[in-house]
């Protein structure tokens, strides 16, 4: 696929890394030639340097036979403009773009094909937000993923000893829980992948991918461990963007106190929300976490732009007191370092940002891409078409597919209705199946069992 | 601004004046009470005094700036209280002294409502319509000096509602545009009016006193037909609609604006002043109707529909009566007393210091108890879901202590001149806050005041009415520079 990214920031860069390793043809567009030179020395792609929203620049960037225009800078207008020169002058087919304010996204009609041509909407300040979000609410769980709108969710833990199913082969789950239909999708140990048979036996610190509906979660997640209180006291460092937002999702049904450190933001930001208790002041300044009794406070997230602020406010508030403490980490190689260790929860924007674009580079009709264990992993949804003819999924039952190795079905969501994959269910036209592909590598072989064949047509 | 501009406004303003002594004129006739000479010897002095000051200076025009917006104020309560003061001293068998006249004249224009006189029920038709119409013309006045010229003079933090009333509202100049603003007020302030009327007649009024007690409901005055004010009707479906009507008024003329135009009643709920007032008013309500059936002071369905009607009759500051509550037991005379300071809402023909305000000082405080607790907070003080900058904050702690100082200043005044205790701080305080009735001796009637009193209280009406610092800005060298 020919793909032009446009801006070669954060997500610009990492997009064109994973994207790049998928054997697409990458173009990265940016008025900064140092950033692209940099990109250009590490990753198999071409730079060009210039205004993205230039149609000479994107000319040269080959927008006349590209197949999806990405616009990631820093500016909504530039990102809208070049989406519309794109498509006006070039007819490109697929254009996502980023745009971050909100005023453009409250009124609907706006991103329309005959208004501003943008097929794909990214917002990946929302995207991390409600990761965190669903990591607060579901105390506990390392990862919480959606899909199916919600109906489904798949949940990383850790199991710790003294959960029930700890020591226990896996089919015992089944029979002490009859009610709750579950699926171990895969287990960590020791960071190696393994894929779940019905007598593999769970271990402590194992980290456990299971797939359940919704309402099950919270059930399946006590036969892992001790369930944890629900958070009510959160403590958000950094008043930026996601800091901001998820204090507005979280206010109304937690204490949220959040700390910034330029006082006219403190301003804005309590000007703009209406319960959370905006503190001025350093988050890593011991006197200050003291005073607002950190030792009671359930979550402490750290936000803030700076890691390694982030990572030493986190390992302070845990030192003083904080149950847990989740940490926005942006240099990948900082992930591993800390999480497991006094950050309970390590989060990479990057990677929760990642999945909502690779949704729409897969072949197939995949509508949910959630990339797991930086990168190596996938969670992914696809909608099953054709028939037992045509496709090599519909009309058999999940035993019978020959998936590649190393990829698990989860879950199958057949209108609201859930189904727990078991050997014997059978997969019609217009399913959403869940799948879990422990190695990436296998994507390609995935994504070539959801194409419909050629009979088909 | 110089004094022939001055002059020519005054007399302009005389000029106009002088057409609204002429419905009585009519009344008069209607009812052959014979007063209509006195009103066409007013219309006479009246039309010569302005007419004197307007002829020689007629081309003495120029654009008006916001800043004359404080001198047309205070120009418009003060001289005309003076002139319209003169029909009152003219009236022959009924005639007032000056004191008193001018007392009557300024309580009706600043909606007041407090009176000298007695035996209300025996006044002629003319001078009874008379006095409704005064008030009724201030609260015109109020509903388009509080709406469209105080925010943009930005009195005591009233710059908040600038921004957040539409339209044309929004501008701070006073030509062209507050023209079209104040005829669309005048428009629903006369709506409800004539709403306010018909309401009354269908409750069994007839309609001299429907269009009377219309008058001064609607302008929340105070002034009655009768002796025993809205108590004389002793009817439950009368005490409503005057509810009604006094809730409505009290309420922000420019919520009333927007539900006109826009043609819809959701910003009733959604604007915090107003649900501030219908609040407090209920939880005030509670309080006295429970007071007042606990001490058996009164029986069960009478102890309702007083409690209800005096509580937002006094805190809306219109201060009609249908019981004595001076007598209540309790601290219920004084707390009613409280909630006239507290008045109606910003932008209302109510008086007292505002809702709006009051939810400041509030929030204020609140802000600086949570700063204890988290010394580093940083808290915004919001009415609803906007910020009120710290200027404005200021201006009203500014506002506060003013109104309070005004308010002891001029008690010790009133009380210097021998009048009690308790007289004299019900007096001051309803003058001050355009409330009406009082407690002590005159609780009935403001009659028995000594004359130095009256003056005072003259002055606390208008001061009160005209937002303090309109006032006391006129006073200040630095207005009159050039």
């Amino acid at each position: 696929m020919k793909i032009i990214i446009l801006g070669a920031g954060q997500v610009g860069g990492t997009l064109a890394e994973h994207l790049a390793r998928e054997e697409n043809d990458i173009t990265v567009v940016d008025t900064d030639g140092e950033r692209l030179r940099e990109l250009h020395t590490r990753l198999d792609i071409r730079t060009v340097s210039g205004a993205a929203s230039y149609p000479m620049v994107l000319r040269q960037a080959g927008c006349e036979d590209a197949d999806m225009l990405i616009a990631v800078t820093n500016s909504d207008e530039v990102n809208m403009i070049a989406c519309q020169v794109a498509h006006t002058l070039f007819r490109t087919p697929t254009k996502i773009a980023r745009v971050r304010a909100t005023p453009y996204l409250a009124r609907k009609g706006l991103f329309a094909h005959e208004a501003v041509p943008i097929d794909v909407l990214i917002s990946p300040e929302q995207v991390v937000t409600d990761h965190i979000r669903r990591l607060i609410e579901h105390p506990g769980a390392l990862q919480v993923l959606e899909f199916a709108s919600g109906l489904v969710q798949l949940v990383a833990v850790k199991a710790f000893y003294g959960g029930p199913l700890v020591g226990q082969e896996l089919g015992f789950l089944r029979r002490h829980m009859p009610s709750v239909d579950t699926r171990v999708a895969a287990i960590y140990r020791r960071n190696r992948p393994i894929i779940p048979r019905g007598d593999t036996v769970i271990e402590a610190d194992d980290e456990v991918f299971f797939i359940a509906a919704r309402r099950d979660i919270r059930a399946v997640m006590s036969e892992l461990r001790r369930l944890d209180r629900d958070f009510r006291r959160v403590v958000i460092a950094g008043g930026g963007n996601i800091g901001e937002r998820l204090a507005e999702h979280l206010e109304h049904s937690h204490q949220v106190k959040m700390i910034e450190h330029n006082l006219e933001r403190c301003t804005q930001l309590s000007e703009r929300l209406d319960r959370t208790v905006v503190l001025h002041g350093s988050a890593t300044s011991k006197r200050l976490l003291e005073e607002e009794n950190i030792e009671d406070c359930d979550i402490f997230c750290a936000l803030t732009n700076d890691d390694e602020v982030n990572i030493m406010s986190s390992m302070l508030a845990k030192r003083m007191g904080a149950k847990k403490v989740l940490t926005l980490i942006n240099n990948a190689a900082y992930v591993d370092l800390v999480q497991g260790g006094e950050i309970d929860i390590a989060i990479s924007p990057q990677q929760a940002t990642i999945g909502s674009l690779l949704t729409h580079v897969r072949r197939g009709d995949i509508v949910n891409v959630h990339s797991l264990r930086r990168g190596a992993a996938e969670a992914i949804e696809a909608i099953a078409h054709g028939d037992s003819q045509s496709s090599r999924v519909v009309g058999r039952a999940i035993g019978e597919i020959d998936l590649p190795s190393g990829t698990t079905i989860g879950a199958i969501v057949r209108g609201k209705e859930v189904l727990i994959a078991h050997d014997d269910v059978v997969v019609e036209s217009g399913d959403h199946v869940i799948l879990f592909v422990v190695d990436k590598r296998r994507i390609r072989d995935v994504e070539r069992l959801f194409q419909v064949g050629l009979t088909f047509f | 601004m110089s004094l022939r501009m001055i002059l020519r406004i005054l007399g302009l303003l005389l000029m106009m004046f002088s057409l609204t002594m002429v419905p009585p004129i009519a009344i008069s006739l209607l009812f052959g009470d014979g007063m209509w000479d006195a009103f066409l010897i007013a219309i006479a002095i009246t039309v010569a005094t302005g007419a004197a000051m307007y002829l020689p200076n007629r081309r003495a025009r120029r654009e008006l700036r916001t800043r004359d917006g404080f001198l047309i104020a205070a120009l418009f309560w003060g001289v005309l209280g003076l002139f319209g003061s003169l029909p009152l001293m003219l009236t022959g068998s009924a005639a007032l002294s000056f004191t008193d006249a001018v007392f009557e004249s300024f309580s009706g224009l600043t909606t007041t409502g407090a009176t000298v006189i007695t035996g209300i029920d025996f006044l002629p038709e003319a001078i009874l319509y008379y006095r409704q119409q005064l008030q009724w013309l201030g609260g015109m006045g109020i509903v388009v000096l509080a709406v469209a010229i105080l925010p943009t003079l930005g009195v005591g933090g009233m710059a908040l509602y600038r921004t957040e009333i539409p339209g044309p509202l929004k501008d701070s100049k006073l030509t062209p545009r507050i023209t079209e603003t104040a005829k669309a007020l005048w428009y629903i302030y006369a709506t409800l009016t004539l709403a306010c009327m018909l309401a009354y007649m269908a409750a069994g009024m007839d309609w001299f006193d429907a269009l009377g007690h219309s008058f001064s409901t609607v302008a929340i005055g105070g002034f009655s037909t009768h002796d025993a004010s809205i108590g004389y009707f002793d009817s439950a479906a009368i005490e409503a609609i005057c509810i009604a009507f006094m809730l409505i008024s009290a309420m922000s003329f420019s919520l009333h604006f927007m539900a006109w135009r826009e043609r819809r009643l959701s910003h009733y709920f959604e604007d915090p002043e107003a649900r501030f007032l219908l609040l407090y008013l209920a939880g005030l309500c509670a309080i006295a109707v429970i007071t007042l059936w606990l001490t058996g002071t009164e029986e069960t369905t009478i102890g309702l529909r007083h409690g209800i009607f005096e509580v937002v009759s006094v805190a809306t500051t219109a201060g009609f009566s249908v019981a004595d509550f001076s007598a209540w037991p309790g601290a219920l005379p004084l707390l009613l007393f409280i909630a006239a300071f507290v008045g109606a809402s910003s932008g209302s023909t109510g008086g007292g210091m505002k809702v709006i305000r009051i939810i400041l000082i509030i929030k204020q405080g609140m802000r600086e108890i949570m700063r204890l607790i988290h010394p580093n907070a940083v808290i915004a003080v919001k009415i609803g879901k906007v910020s009120v900058p710290d200027g404005i904050a200021q201006a009203v702690w500014g506002f506060f202590s003013a109104y309070v100082l005004l308010f002891f200043l001029m008690l010790v005044g009133v009380m210097a001149t021998g009048v009690d205790q308790v007289t004299a701080w019900s007096t001051v305080g309803s003058a001050l806050n355009n409330l009406g009735p009082a407690l002590g001796e005159a609780s009935l009637h403001y009659g028995d005041m000594p004359s130095t009193a009256k003056w005072i209280l003259v002055l606390a009406m208008l001061m009160g009415r005209l937002e303090i610092f309109t006032v006391l800005v006129l006073f200040t060298p630095a207005f009159w520079r050039k």
